[in-house]
């Protein structure tokens, strides 16, 4: 394999091999109750506590659709700049199965609720826009528990009837790099909207992988698998790999790729396959008689639009106009919505490029260690502010300022408070500081030899020698310029 | 003496409990004694007999006049989920299924007063015409032995013919309220789609479906259509029309209503009994200062062959959610596919699965452009004729069926003659228009006729105004003997 350039190439036998990736997001709208029925979402409660009539399709029971969920997926297609469609139906997509108590699930088939629609990545190599296919609106099944009873499967409905947005991009994504990025900017995109909220460990976010592969230079695509069902990046991106080199093994070996549904075994790291084409269900898909095609006016669309918030792309296109930042520190702040907001209440009152700086260094570091979200910060973005303002304004150096920091982390103190308490107020006063090294070049006179005979790099020891003294508190900048003035 | 209370009428019998005349419990047990004493009709598949007289006890401790069912006993098809008292839709796949909800339509009738004092056979999901797809059996015709009731509504046309309820409701999916009124001698009326709602009753063709009433005559319709549709936002396709005070509005004077005859109607070999009885009905509407006038429904010809494509199609997606997981019979399996196909084939009927089966065959990929696809468009031009003819005239008389009630055991080896009963009440299910059949004359053999009025959607006023010109003129008396009372 080789990467080179940005390219992921499988290499057999001196044949160089293109991966054509395209992905099905389903993404489970953020939404108090359920599609069609007004059943709680809220995960992880009892199984069967979150169940209407509705969901376990009693007898005449009927769908009424939740309008929140379609102003959702309306949000989230314009957040994908993508058409949205003033008619779309609902069909009915008809299989057997014991967590589908309809026999059937409500779907958009031919007429989805949003369009065509693009996504824009930022790659080390630049930007690369990936398409959107469409996106439509559908019931997620409830789940077949078969590892609690030894004779029976268990059936829980809690997620039976919760609104899914599947989003399908074109085959664009080439690299699995590009498909990590495709996929926490769905999720940025999202949370930024408010329309998903992108867990991935509670299942809100999965995939359904489309994988071929063709020689390089070749226009006509592959026959594709679709990997069903994948949760996560790393599994999404272990199973792209496996699957490609399987397919490029079976051309190698005079093969041709079937076109089949497979599954990834995440255990033994590899995709099996689960049914072939002919094999393929015949959903039966028609038009949901119990539920009126889709109508949006203009003036609905308009008032959604009116609602968008500013999204990651031109987020980050004001940050690298009005901060000055560089387009990789504003990728890294624009990319999660509550990391952007932190940043910019840091910023209102502090130096950009400090808190720039601090973000992403310290603070994420300390995130990291917890492993906690911006949101559950121990620092809040007021006292970040006021310690960067305290480096700023020559009160601590940056070195203090970290050991402030140090101390801020457990209970969100105040850093001026500490400042005082602790005694850390910078030395500036030129007099003190003279004072400071003069003691320095009397206790030394050897090395103060050495230096005037041309050892420059002994310069640092006396810095260090002053700063030791100071307890740290001494401002550097004035004793660098102090010092030369002495020395030299 | 009971036996007069069940000669009443539902507005006449409003009216003496509103003038203390007669007390809910005394009408609830005369209806419940002749029920008792009927069992030979098969009419019922469930009875609360108990219940009621309880729940009219309780009315008549209290009784509250303003209510237009003062303490009325009403049975129901056993299509219309009724909370507490079991809903088998005809079918043994639900034999024991008793709902903890109620539907909207029945929850109209309750809050108006309404007892109901039992649940009526009904052919399998409302898949027949003759009642004899009823897991539950056959039911008799009280006209004559061994005549079929019509159906799907056969326990309910029966009932009401015989007197064992003062009113009762039915569902029309092809026919299957105005087909059993006309092989009866009662009125039935298929409301627009939209106007009933369809919450809580088990479904067979969504896009076709209507709950309606039936009755002794056009005025309990109107009052019972009255109570019937409401609008309802647990049905998507619920209308939120203007619906009138239909029983105060009822109104003989048809002067100046243009009345459309669609020559498509005349069908080859229809009998010479139903010729002249459209006759009759043509002769009145004139007399009465009614304007007749010839139009043309080109596309009635495939009103049929549409009709069980979409409807067989929409039922086989609609009774998947009887696979045994959740509620009602369950038949071991090995597996669960196994256990599915056990399931369905020990609950389901042969007519019911037939359905499934031609569904499903016409919505599978390679057949559904053809067949499902096809049919939707012909649909779409079933409603244009009748959208066309409409621009002419304000209603159209045509018969209700193209013969009388036929023996039990005649057709049910022949789908395709049986399917052939609900010619002429198909397209209107089609086009979603409302329809009313009232008995109009007899046949040779004494068995009743039925005239069908068919209205604009949602103008069900000027259909029943209609109906209650042509029965006043007509005059029709139901030679019911009570054979079936030993």
């Amino acid at each position: 394999m080789s990467k080179n350039n940005g390219e992921y190439l499988i290499i057999r036998n001196d044949n160089k091999y293109e991966v054509i990736i395209g992905l099905e997001v389903h993404a489970q709208v953020l939404s108090e109750s359920k599609l069609f029925s007004t059943s709680s979402t809220k995960f992880g409660s009892e199984p069967n506590t979150q169940v209407s009539l509705v969901d376990a399709a009693f007898p005449g029971m009927l769908p009424v659709i939740n309008e929140h969920c379609i102003k959702q997926a309306v949000k989230t297609g314009i957040g994908l700049k993508a058409k949205i469609n003033k008619r779309s139906i609902f069909d009915r997509k008809n299989y057997f199965y014991a967590d589908l108590p309809q026999g059937y699930q409500i779907s958009q088939y031919k007429n989805p609720i949003v369009g065509e629609g693009s996504v824009t990545l930022d790659m080390p190599n630049g930007e690369k826009n990936i398409g959107i296919e469409r996106l439509h609106l559908e019931q997620d099944a409830g789940k077949s528990i078969h590892d609690i009873d030894p004779q029976n499967t268990l059936v829980d409905l809690n997620r039976s009837g919760v609104a899914l947005m599947e989003i399908v991009s074109k085959p664009d994504l080439r690299t699995l790099d590009e498909v990590n990025a495709y996929i926490k900017k769905l999720r940025s995109i999202m949370r930024y909207l408010g329309t998903c909220d992108g867990n991935m460990q509670e299942g809100s976010l999965r995939a359904d992988v489309n994988v071929s592969v063709r020689k390089k230079g070749d226009k006509k695509l592959g026959t594709r698998c679709e990997i069903k069902n994948v949760n996560s990046i790393k599994f999404m991106q272990m199973a792209i790999d496996f699957e490609a080199n399987r397919q490029v093994d079976v051309i190698e070996e005079g093969g041709s790729i079937d076109q089949e549904t497979r599954l990834f075994d995440t255990k033994k790291n590899e995709t099996r396959s689960m049914r072939s084409k002919e094999d393929a269900h015949d959903y039966r898909y028609f038009p949901d008689p119990d539920l009126l095609p889709l109508e949006l006016n203009d003036n609905y669309i308009d008032q959604i639009k009116k609602d968008i918030p500013e999204l990651p792309d031109e987020k980050k296109k004001r940050f690298i106009e009005k901060f000055k930042l560089s387009p990789y520190e504003a990728n890294i702040l624009v990319s999660d919505i509550e990391i952007s907001k932190y940043f910019e209440e840091v910023s209102k009152n502090s130096d950009v490029k400090l808190a720039t700086n601090w973000i992403t260094g310290e603070l994420f570091a300390l995130l990291n260690e917890k492993n906690i979200e911006i949101t559950e910060s121990p620092i809040s973005s007021k006292n970040l502010s006021k310690l960067i303002n305290l480096i700023k304004d020559g009160t601590i150096s940056g070195k203090i300022a970290k050991s402030v920091f140090e101390i801020m982390r457990d209970g969100d103190k105040d850093p001026i408070t500490i400042v005082e308490e602790k005694g850390l107020k910078q030395q500036s006063d030129p007099k003190e500081l003279e004072n400071l090294i003069n003691k320095v070049i009397t206790e030394n006179p050897k090395n103060v030899e050495a230096y005037k005979s041309g050892k420059d790099k002994l310069f640092g020891f006396f810095v260090g020698q002053v700063m030791k003294n100071s307890n740290g508190k001494a401002n550097p900048k004035l004793v660098n310029e102090i010092l030369k003035k002495k020395l030299n | 003496m009971m036996s007069n209370i069940t000669d009443l009428k539902l507005v006449e019998l409003v009216d003496k409990i509103k003038k203390k005349e007669l007390s809910s419990t005394e009408v609830t047990i005369a209806f419940i004694e002749r029920s008792k004493k009927s069992k030979k009709l098969n009419a019922y598949i469930s009875e609360n007999y108990e219940n009621a007289i309880k729940k009219a006890k309780i009315f008549d401790q209290k009784p509250d006049f303003k209510k237009k069912l003062p303490g009325i006993p009403i049975a129901v098809k056993d299509l219309f989920c009724t909370k507490n008292i079991r809903t088998t839709a005809g079918s043994k796949i639900l034999e024991n299924f008793v709902p903890t909800y109620e539907s909207t339509v029945t929850q109209n009738i309750l809050d108006e007063g309404g007892i109901v004092i039992g649940k009526l056979n009904c052919d399998e999901f409302a898949m027949g015409s003759s009642n004899e797809t009823s897991y539950f059996g056959n039911v008799q015709n009280p006209v004559s032995e061994n005549l079929v009731p019509g159906g799907s509504s056969g326990g309910s046309s029966s009932a009401l013919a015989a007197k064992l309820t003062p009113a009762t409701i039915g569902t029309d999916t092809g026919g299957s309220i105005r087909q059993p009124a006309s092989f009866t001698g009662t009125v039935g009326l298929k409301p627009t789609y939209g106007s009933c709602s369809r919450y809580g009753i088990v479904a067979f063709a969504s896009s076709l479906d209507q709950a309606g009433p039936m009755t002794h005559d056009v005025k309990d319709c109107s009052l019972m259509f009255e109570i019937m549709s409401t609008y309802d936002t647990k049905d998507s396709t619920s209308v939120d029309f203007k619906r009138e005070n239909y029983l105060t509005n009822l109104n003989e004077n048809i002067k100046g209503k243009k009345i459309g005859i669609p020559k498509e109607y005349r069908v080859d070999g229809m009998p010479k009994e139903i010729d002249e009885l459209w006759e009759k009905g043509i002769k009145i509407i004139k007399e009465n200062g009614g304007q007749i006038i010839e139009i043309s429904l080109p596309n009635t010809n495939y009103a049929l062959p549409t009709y069980y494509i979409v409807a067989p199609a929409e039922a086989s997606s609609n009774l998947a959610r009887y696979d045994g997981v959740k509620y009602g019979f369950r038949s071991k399996g090995e597996n669960l596919i196994d256990m599915y196909e056990k399931t369905r084939s020990e609950g389901f009927g042969d007519e019911v699965k037939r359905r499934i089966m031609i569904g499903t065959y016409v919505l599978s990929s390679g057949y559904y452009d053809a067949y499902y696809l096809k049919a939707q468009k012909v649909r779409r031009l079933i409603k244009n004729d009748f959208d066309e003819a409409y621009k002419k005239v304000d209603a159209i008389l045509t018969p209700s069926t193209p013969s009388s009630a036929f023996k039990i055991g005649e057709k049910l080896n022949d789908p395709v003659s049986m399917y052939l009963n609900d010619i002429f009440t198909v397209p209107i299910n089609l086009a979603g228009l409302p329809a009313i059949s009232i008995p109009a004359g007899h046949d040779k053999k004494g068995y009743p006729l039925g005239l069908q009025v068919i209205g604009k959607a949602f103008d069900e006023q000027s259909i029943l105004n209609i109906a209650f010109a042509l029965e006043k003129n007509i005059s029709f008396k139901n030679n019911i003997t009570d054979w079936w009372i030993k």
